[in-house]
């Protein structure tokens, strides 16, 4: 597992593209830190930005890279080897490096400028993100056999995850504001990681007061033990769900 | 020594295996020929387990390959057309193979790697190689390991004739041995002098498994390739 893990990491470094996104990553949050006076602000405005590319980023480039690697895989396939191993090692390389990048590319200059609870929750969603939208790809590209289908299906799914979500949620806010949905939002928040995280981090800020009623449902839920630990319970699951789907369909597929 | 039964494979509503059965032992070197798209591919994969069928099952020494994936280390295979990773070169496929496989060098036959001149070009990208240099890149993995089952799907197709009788005279050094040779071709003049049984399919079913000298008995022909035509003919 090791060994192939190895040439995958090899082979993404080889391919550039990985590090265009971590001097991307830098040069915007560096930026950012410095056009503020204030870092707190610095991160609020680095939140928008990092909820939109690193979702983007994560599910377009290993989508990709499992459809052009369609011929390693082919040549792991007819070795010794587990397809379980194969597969695997494929989706730890990949989340391994866009991990990595994000650490590189966000995370230090987070932790040069803002090392509080805030930037470390940052920190640490921004890493389960990228690890999230790995395993959303991977299950989009082993399903669909086409390239072009396979790819316009992860652009959608990050439509879905970043616009349209919101947008349903504000529909059905808007359509039932005469009942309480507070408690119904709360819930509803699990089935999109990049809204969870967005809340995970805003109501670590100061802004969160701004938020009214909602904003106060959510700040007794997340803001206790008991909401945080079942966050992160969600997010992983997130991992490991669709990992474990294309596992299961990577085992059947015929190549 | 790989034993398929009742083999069936659809890709959507195509049968490209329907019912198929196969013994194949040790020593042997089998010829499957038939027209194109009659699923010898196909079977070839499933063999190798890089198909998954849909129903019925093989097994090698014994042993269920579904449930088993070492056995394809005894497994040498040349794939019809080859494809590796564009941006790696021939040097660091072959490394990567040996690093995958975990093989010590003793064990390793790099006799073709010397024959077809491949250690001059180690640093060529994958990418820039031509079709039959990428041939017979294929040709000395399937042959690098040692195994004791070879698989060749199409050896000789796009190969320069020099390198195509060396290729042969590999091939038939390795059969005698001991090891069991299973190759696809459709030019049946160039597996005369190699193969001792013949498994001719169409439409994804087996219609004759016979070996050599009683094909040639039956029909009264020498020649592989005449003694296929008459056997097509009186269908």
């Amino acid at each position: 597992m090791k060994k192939i893990i190895k040439y995958v990491i090899i082979d993404i470094l080889r391919n550039k593209i990985v590090l265009a996104y971590t001097a991307f990553l830098l040069l915007i949050s560096i930026t950012i830190f410095n056009l503020e006076d204030n870092s707190a602000k610095g991160l609020l405005s680095l939140l928008n930005i990092i909820l939109i590319i690193v979702p983007l980023v994560s599910m377009l480039f290993p989508a990709i890279y499992v459809y052009n690697s369609s011929e390693f895989l082919e040549l792991l396939v007819s070795q010794p080897l587990k397809r379980k191993t194969i597969w695997l090692s494929l989706f730890l390389g990949l989340a391994a490096s866009m991990a990595f990048a994000f650490f590189i590319g966000a995370g230090i200059p987070i932790l040069l400028y803002e090392a509080t609870p805030t930037g470390f929750m940052m920190l640490g969603a921004g890493l389960l993100l990228s690890v999230i939208f790995v395993a959303i790809a991977m299950l989009a590209a082993v399903m669909a056999r086409d390239k072009a289908k396979g790819i316009g299906v992860v652009v959608l799914l990050w439509l879905y995850f970043s616009i349209i979500f919101d947008g349903l949620i504000l529909f059905v806010l808007f359509q039932f504001a005469d009942y309480p949905l507070e408690k119904i939002m709360v819930g509803a928040v699990a089935f999109n990681p990049i809204d969870l995280s967005r809340i995970l981090i805003l109501l670590k800020m100061d802004v969160s007061a701004l938020m009214g009623y909602t904003g106060a449902i959510f700040k007794d839920f997340f803001g206790a033990q008991t909401g945080l630990i079942l966050s992160f319970a969600v997010l992983f699951t997130w991992i490991i769900i669709p990992a474990w789907l294309s596992l299961r369909k990577f085992n059947h597929k015929d190549l | 020594m790989i034993i398929a039964s009742n083999v069936s494979k659809k890709f959507g509503k195509l049968k490209t295996l329907d019912d198929v059965s196969v013994t194949c032992l040790k020593g042997e070197c089998i010829a499957l020929i038939g027209p194109n798209g009659c699923g010898k591919t196909t079977l070839i994969k499933s063999i190798l387990g890089m198909v998954v069928c849909d129903s019925g099952f093989i097994t090698f020494n014994g042993n269920n390959i579904r449930h088993d994936w070492k056995y394809r280390a005894r497994i040498g295979y040349m794939p019809q057309i080859g494809r590796y990773p564009e941006n790696m070169t021939i040097g660091q496929v072959l490394d990567m193979m040996k690093d995958i496989r975990g093989c010590k060098n003793e064990n390793l036959d790099e006799e073709l790697i010397s024959k077809f001149g491949l250690n001059d070009v180690l640093k060529k990208r994958m990418s820039t190689l031509s079709g039959g240099t990428r041939q017979k890149v294929s040709a000395a993995l399937a042959f690098l390991f040692n195994p004791e089952v070879l698989i060749l799907d199409e050896p000789t197709a796009g190969l320069d004739p020099v390198s195509s009788e060396m290729l042969k005279a590999k091939i038939i050094t390795e059969k005698n041995k001991g090891k069991l040779v299973l190759i696809t071709s459709h030019i049946l003049s160039e597996l005369d002098d190699l193969i001792s049984q013949v498994i001719y399919m169409q439409d994804g079913r087996i219609c004759f498994h016979k070996s050599i000298t009683n094909l040639q008995q039956e029909t009264g022909e020498t020649k592989l390739s005449k003694a296929i035509a008459h056997v097509m003919l009186k269908r």
